[in-house]
C-alpha cells in the first residue's frame, strides 16, 4: 500500500510518516504544491494526505488537477481549517475525507483505513485480528467463526482498535473518535474506562486471542496474547 | 420622530413667532399711517375753517361739537401766544347705526389757535377714528388665518417637495438597512444629482468598503490563527502519541508525558472553542433555515445516550409544543446541545433531567451538585464552577454569543438544588 502524504509543515509530516510506516504502508512526501503535482502525476498511490495551504499554491488546486485528469486516487484533507466552506469544496472536487488538525494518529490510521476498504474493488470488507473477524456491511463480530453481538459503541470500539492494532490509542482519541465532540468534558475518561471494563469482559467471555492493554493509564492498546 | 415631521414642527413654531411679531409691528406702523393721514385731513381742515370764519364771522360763536366737528372760543393773546398746533387723541361721545344712545368714541383731535381782527380764538377740530380694540380683532383673524393658510401650505409641500427630494435618501437607508458585512455582496446606491446625498453616499460607501476589507482580513486573520495555532498543537499531540507509543518508558517519565499530552489536549479544546467564538461574534454563520428545535434535543439526547446510561440520568422530555424557529442549523445545535452537555456532565449520579418545550421557550432543568451559579458571570468567558476543571469554560459564554445573534433571550435560576436554563425566543 502506498501513501502520499502532501503536508508543508515538516515535523508534522515526518510524525505522520513514522506512524504510518508502523502499519506497513509505503509512505513518500512532497512538502509544497510543484513536487506534490509531479509525484501525483507519475506515480500511483493507495491514499494521499493532502493539506490545503502549501507553498506555491492549494490543495484544493491539486484536487482539481486530479478531477480533470479523472485521477481517481483517495483523498483525505488534513487541513488546519475546520471551515465548512472548504469542507464542502473539498469533498465536492472528489476528496474521500476531511480531517481537521490537530488530529490523533489513531483518527488518521481508521481514516485512511476506512477509505481504501471502501474504493477496493474486490474488498472483503472484513478485518481479521487474531481468531476474529470484524464484517463491516453487516456490523457483525466473529469470534473463530461464531457471531457474538455487540452494540453499536462496542462495534465502534472494537473497530478503531482493530484499525490500530499494536498501536496506542490514547482515551482521547477513542472518546473523540466513539462519541464524537461530545467528549470534551473531563468525567468522560471515566466513562471510557467503564465502557472498555465491559468490552474486556464480552471478549474474556468469548474466548478471544488478543486483549486491551492500558498503556501508563494514558490510553490502550490492543495485542495478540 | 421622522424628518418631514420634525421640519414641520420647527417650520410652525418659527413662523408663528414671525407671523405674531409681524402683525405687532404692522399693527404699530397702520395705527401710526391712519393717525398721519387723519392728520393731514384735520390741517386742511382748520384751513378751510379759518377761511371761512374770515368770510363768515357766525362760525366763531360754534361752542359746541355737533353736526360739524369743531368748536371755537375765544381766548387771551397771553394764552394765544402759548398754542402750538397739537393732535391728540381723545374721547368724545358719538351714536351710530349699531349705539341705542351716545357711547363713548375714540376720536383724533387737532387743538389750534388764530387770529381775526385782533381777536384771538382756540379752535378743536375733531374728527372719528379707528376703534383699536376692533382693530386688533380684525387684525387677530386675519393673522390666525393667515397662521393657518401658511401651515396647511407648508405641510402640502413639505409632502410633496421634501417627500421628493428626501427619495434618494431614504432609498440609500434602506439599502443600508439590508447591508450585511459579509452577506451583502452589492454596495448601496442611488441616482441623484442632489450634492448632500452624493457625498453622503460616497462617504458611507468609503467607510463600507473599509469595513469589508477589515472584515475580510479579519476572517483571514482568523484562518490564519487556526492554522497557525493547530498546526503546533498537531506536531505536539502527534509527538507525544509516538513517544508514548515507544513503550521503554519508565513509569515516572510516562506519567509527566501523560500530563503535558492532557495539557495539550486541553489546549487543542481551549482553542477550537475560542475559534468557533470568534466565528460566531463575527457572525459568519448565517444561513439561516428553519429549525425545529425538538429534532435538535432527540439528537443531542441521542449523542449524550451512552453518557446518560452510565451516570444513570432520568431524562423527561415535555413537548408541549413543536418549536420551530429561523436559525442557522450548525448554530441551533451548538446552542442547544452545549445546555444539554452542561445538564448531563454537572449532574449527580442517579440525577434528572427534565427538558420543556413550549411554543416560544424551551426549560433545561437538571440536578447537579454544588449550589446556585453566579447569574452574573456564567456567560462570561472562562467562567468555571470549582467542581471541573479540565473545562474550556467557553460552552456557556458560545450558547450566550448564539442567543445574542439571534435575539434569543437566555435566562438561569437555581431552585432546589436544580439548575435551570432557560431560552425564550420571538421577543
Amino acid at each position: 500500500m502506498k501513501i502520499l502524504i502532501i503536508e508543508d509543515e515538516q515535523q508534522l509530516l515526518y510524525h505522520i510518516k513514522e506512524s504510518l510506516e508502523k502499519e506497513k504502508f509505503l509512505v513518500e512526501t512532497a512538502s509544497d504544491y510543484h513536487s506534490a503535482y509531479e509525484k501525483i502525476f507519475i506515480y500511483e498511490y493507495d491514499c494521499i494526505l493532502l493539506d490545503i495551504m502549501l507553498p506555491n499554491g492549494s490543495g484544493l488546486e491539486l484536487l482539481n488537477e486530479l478531477k480533470k485528469a479523472k485521477k481517481s486516487e483517495n483523498i483525505i484533507i488534513i487541513s488546519a481549517k475546520d471551515s465548512l466552506d472548504d469542507k464542502l469544496k473539498g469533498l465536492e472536487l472528489g476528496a474521500d475525507d476531511y480531517l481537521t488538525k490537530p488530529f490523533h494518529l489513531a483518527e488518521l490510521n481508521a481514516r485512511i483505513k476506512a477509505v481504501i476498504r471502501r474504493k477496493e474493488l474486490n474488498g472483503k470488507n472484513t478485518i481479521e485480528f487474531g481468531n476474529t473477524t470484524l464484517v463491516f456491511k453487516e456490523r457483525q463480530f466473529f469470534v473463530d467463526n461464531k457471531l457474538v453481538t455487540l452494540n453499536r459503541k462496542e462495534f465502534d470500539i472494537l473497530n478503531y482498535f482493530m484499525s490500530n492494532k499494536n498501536r496506542l490509542i490514547t482515551k482521547n482519541a477513542l472518546a473523540e473518535h466513539v462519541w464524537g465532540d461530545n467528549t470534551d468534558q473531563a468525567d468522560n475518561f471515566d466513562f471510557v474506562y467503564y465502557q472498555i471494563k465491559n468490552l474486556r469482559k464480552k471478549l474474556v467471555k468469548s474466548k478471544v486471542t488478543f486483549e486491551i492493554e492500558s498503556i501508563y493509564g494514558v490510553g490502550y492498546k490492543l495485542i495478540l496474547i | 420622530m421622522k424628518l418631514l415631521n420634525k421640519s414641520i414642527k420647527h417650520l410652525s413654531i418659527s413662523i408663528l413667532g414671525i407671523v405674531t411679531i409681524w402683525s405687532v409691528f404692522f399693527y404699530v406702523n397702520m395705527l401710526k399711517e391712519i393717525k398721519r393721514s387723519i392728520d393731514e385731513g384735520l390741517e386742511n381742515y382748520k384751513r378751510i375753517i379759518i377761511q371761512n370764519a374770515i368770510k363768515d364771522p357766525s362760525i366763531l360763536n360754534k361752542q359746541y361739537f355737533d353736526e360739524s366737528f369743531f368748536t371755537i372760543h375765544k381766548i387771551d393773546k397771553q394764552h394765544a401766544i402759548t398754542v402750538t398746533d397739537s393732535y391728540s387723541d381723545t374721547i368724545l361721545l358719538m351714536q351710530d347705526a349699531d349705539d341705542a344712545e351716545p357711547e363713548p368714541e375714540p376720536v383724533r383731535m387737532l387743538i389750534t389757535a388764530f387770529k381775526i381782527d385782533n381777536q384771538y380764538y382756540q379752535l378743536k377740530i375733531a374728527n372719528s377714528m379707528v376703534e383699536e380694540d376692533d382693530l386688533i380683532n380684525e387684525l387677530l383673524w386675519d393673522v390666525i388665518w393667515l397662521y393657518t393658510i401658511l401651515i396647511i401650505g407648508i405641510v402640502f409641500i413639505n409632502n410633496i417637495v421634501l417627500k421628493r427630494l428626501w427619495k434618494p435618501f431614504y432609498n440609500f437607508l434602506n439599502q443600508l438597512k439590508k447591508f450585511h458585512l459579509g452577506k451583502t455582496q452589492t454596495i448601496p446606491e442611488t441616482n441623484t444629482n442632489i450634492k448632500e446625498f452624493t457625498d453622503l453616499q460616497k462617504v458611507v460607501n468609503t467607510l463600507l468598503v473599509h469595513n469589508i476589507d477589515v472584515y475580510e482580513q479579519q476572517k483571514e486573520f482568523i484562518g490564519n490563527t487556526s492554522h497557525e495555532l493547530q498546526t503546533p498543537l498537531a506536531i505536539a499531540t502527534n509527538k507525544l502519541e509516538l513517544l508514548l507509543e515507544q513503550g521503554s518508558l519508565k513509569d515516572k517519565e510516562a506519567k509527566n508525558i501523560t500530563e503535558i499530552y492532557q495539557v495539550i489536549q486541553r489546549l487543542v479544546r481551549l482553542n477550537k472553542s475560542l475559534l468557533l467564538l470568534t466565528k460566531i461574534e463575527n457572525k459568519q454563520f448565517l444561513d439561516n433555515q428553519t429549525i425545529s428545535i425538538n429534532t435538535i434535543v432527540q439528537q443531542s439526547l441521542h449523542d449524550l445516550e451512552d453518557i446518560i446510561t452510565f451516570k444513570n440520568i432520568t431524562v423527561t422530555v415535555e413537548k408541549i409544543s413543536d418549536l420551530k424557529i429561523q436559525m442557522d442549523a450548525t448554530l441551533a445545535s451548538i446552542m442547544i446541545s452545549n445546555l444539554i452537555k452542561n445538564a448531563t456532565f454537572h449532574n449527580n449520579e442517579n440525577g434528572t433531567i427534565s427538558i420543556t418545550i413550549k411554543n416560544n421557550s424551551i426549560k433545561i432543568n437538571n440536578t447537579g451538585p454544588g449550589s446556585e451559579l453566579d447569574k452574573k458571570v456564567i456567560f462570561n468567558r472562562f467562567y468555571k464552577s470549582n467542581l471541573k476543571k479540565n473545562n474550556t469554560g467557553l460552552g456557556l459564554t458560545i450558547t450566550k454569543a448564539i442567543a445574542d445573534l439571534y435575539a434569543i433571550t437566555i435566562n438561569y435560576h437555581y431552585k432546589n438544588t436544580s439548575h435551570l436554563f432557560e431560552l425564550i425566543f420571538f421577543k
